[in-house]
């Protein structure tokens, strides 16, 4: 049998996460951010982006009781929290971007103070050059 | 199902002692699970359960033992800031362990 082996030393991606689905009714948005949370683990680059349906998932106040679910509105603040954490500590290398696309979130008649976290909004054409020079995107 | 008995009240936990309503924890019932694990419940003992159960309320889940670890490395400095040393508080480990102890679901991860 061959030996698998992951060298994953040194290595340094920048990833970007594109969550375009609404929170609930679909496994993308929390699978999606069991991703981005397995990212920091690994210490690697993310730009966390909201486009589409997915700006709802982070939008405040969110009632899960009638759908039977957990609410894992919370579990976003991680994001934030890991974030912030890696901006203070100089040892640490990992950039972080928590990004809003303007046209959807415009679209949906939300701003930037309807959501749970701190994010950068970007618009579309900013955005297409962050996926630009990402490494890897990862959809969901 | 299986339950706790403290100071009278029926705490119901799963197969494996994990209770399965975290709003039903205090500090008896952990008192409780960690002699039924055979812990000698430390300060630092403490630290980390209440640690686990912050972290939980805020987001919902259990965190990351390397967010553990460097929370316990900032409150008692970095020679207890290692996986190894909440492995010697927690042989069982500390996610799986500790998260028992602290009333919170089983960890499904391994980070």
């Amino acid at each position: 049998m061959t030996e698998v082996v992951f060298e994953i030393e040194g290595v340094k991606k920048v990833i970007t996460f594109l969550n375009r689905k609404a929170p609930y009714g679909t496994i993308y948005a929390l699978e999606v951010l069991e991703s981005v949370l397995i990212t920091a683990a690994f210490e690697q680059h993310a730009n966390i982006v909201f486009v589409d349906d997915g700006v709802y998932q982070i939008k405040k106040g969110q009632d899960t009781a009638a759908l039977e679910m957990k609410n894992f509105l919370p579990t976003y603040g991680i994001i934030e929290m890991e974030k912030e954490d890696a901006d203070e500590d100089e040892d640490m290398d990992m950039n972080w971007r928590i990004i809003v696309e303007k046209e959807s979130m415009e679209a949906r008649g939300l701003t930037a103070d309807d959501f749970k976290i701190d994010v950068e909004v970007l618009s579309s054409a900013e955005l297409a050059e962050v996926l630009e020079t990402s490494d890897a995107v990862i959809g969901g | 199902m299986a339950a706790y008995n403290v100071n009278g009240n029926d705490i119901e936990h799963d197969e494996e002692g994990y209770i399965t309503d975290v709003s039903q924890w205090n500090m008896d019932l952990a008192q409780i699970i960690a002699d039924a694990e055979g812990l000698d419940m430390t300060d630092e003992h403490w630290a980390v359960v209440n640690f686990l159960r912050e972290y939980y309320n805020e987001y919902q889940i259990a965190p990351a033992v390397r967010v553990l670890v460097k929370a316990i490395k900032k409150q008692f400095g970095p020679e207890k800031g290692s996986n190894k040393y909440l492995y010697e508080l927690f042989p069982y480990g500390p996610a799986k362990q500790a998260c028992k102890v602290a009333g919170l679901p089983k960890p499904t991860g391994c980070v």
